[in-house]
């Protein structure tokens, strides 16, 4: 099995882009896109992606809800921010010290944090175990850091680590 | 009555979609540093591409749905290759 | 005009206040790149145009297509899927170019900008 398929997460989701992509469930277009899905994921193997470990992947649900949720908000929130006629916040960098080790939950994590308007990941230093992130609208570091900690990397490093 | 409502609703969301698109070409040519420029350029090809939707919407071809597929990939890759440049940190402005 | 023509009435509601609310997000979010005072600020801004813009603009899109067409037209989704996916990474890498071209103009060691206000 992990020989004839050996990335089987990347080969489904390309499968399934290609028919979207094409809007149709002919069997030419399974063939075809199975086939170069199972390509396709050959060539990721060669590039030697770190191994994944995904623990309890369901629990990928409800996080993916809560960030939905969250930049929903943020949404409403940077509008605001843009929109009001003299905003005087203050925004600034913030460092976080991360336990989160595993390089997909922190892409995982870069990506939520990027996804969402008003906060952005900046640089992250592996030795030191700190993420700098940016902050739109910082009223105090303390909140920041303890949100990135409590409502994403809980769940991440129960998943990955 | 509601058609008339969806007509209006597409030509002002044109109209915004276009007001956009002439925010980000201001930033672009202001500057003042060259990532305020990629920036911009990102938030221009984004504008574009929903602009595309709505065109695709008017005029009821999918066609320009995948021109939009096109564009949101070509400027990802453009905008990528940008801050790829710019991380060398060798333009001269 | 015969796709507007061919929706349900409730249907050509819905879709004119999608594309409102889209062309909205993603119009506030290009504002955004002129109003806001520096570039670690101005980052923040297109981000509204590529989560909740482009989201109510391919929501109304599938909505209006799959009932014109009397099929689910879902490869309007995929602009949402590419876009989401692609954001994040050129957002990082401008920002962090930025961050490596101020420190070699400004002399500065590459060591990591201090945490507090970034005026």
């Amino acid at each position: 099995m992990r020989r004839w398929l050996p990335h089987p997460l990347m080969a489904g989701f390309l499968l399934l882009v290609w028919l979207l992509m094409r809007g149709s469930l002919a069997p030419g277009d399974w063939l075809l896109g199975g086939a170069l899905a199972l390509g396709l994921a050959w060539a990721f193997g060669k590039l030697q992606p770190p191994r994944a470990r995904l623990r309890q992947p369901w629990r990928l649900l409800p996080l993916a809800l809560r960030v939905v949720y969250d930049i929903v908000r943020s949404n409403l929130a940077v509008a605001g921010v843009v929109l009001r006629p003299r905003w005087r916040g203050r925004s600034g960098f913030v460092a976080i010290p991360l336990e989160l080790e595993d390089p997909y939950g922190l892409a995982l994590l870069a990506c939520i944090v990027t996804s969402t308007p008003g906060t952005i990941w900046v640089d992250h230093d592996p030795v030191r175990r700190v993420l700098l992130i940016h902050v739109l609208a910082l009223a105090d570091e303390a909140i920041w850091i303890d949100t990135i900690k409590r409502r994403y990397e809980r769940p991440l490093l129960e998943m990955f680590q | 009555m509601s058609h008339a409502f969806l007509g209006g609703a597409l030509v002002a969301a044109q109209l915004l979609l276009v007001l956009g698109m002439a925010c980000a070409l201001l930033r672009m040519l202001r500057g003042p540093r060259a990532q305020d420029r990629v920036l911009a350029l990102d938030a221009f090809y984004v504008n574009a591409m929903l602009l595309l939707l709505t065109v695709g919407l008017r005029s009821d071809s999918v066609l320009y749905v995948e021109a939009a597929m096109i564009i949101a990939l070509l400027g990802f890759a453009g905008t990528l290759a940008f801050a790829k440049f710019l991380l060398r940190g060798e333009v001269i402005e | 005009m015969s796709l507007i023509e061919a929706l349900p009435p409730w249907a050509a509601v819905l879709v004119g206040v999608l594309v409102l609310l889209g062309a909205g997000f993603a119009c506030v979010g290009s504002l955004g790149l002129l109003r806001l005072r520096n570039f670690y600020r101005r980052v923040h801004a297109p981000t509204l145009g590529s989560t909740l813009g482009t989201f109510f603009m391919v929501a109304a899109c599938v909505v209006a297509f799959s009932l014109a067409q009397g099929r689910p037209a879902l490869q309007v989704l995929l602009i949402g899927v590419f876009l989401t996916l692609t954001t994040p990474i050129t957002l990082m890498l401008l920002v962090r170019a930025a961050l490596y071209r101020n420190r070699v103009e400004d002399g500065q060691s590459l060591a990591a900008p201090e945490p507090g206000d970034d005026e």
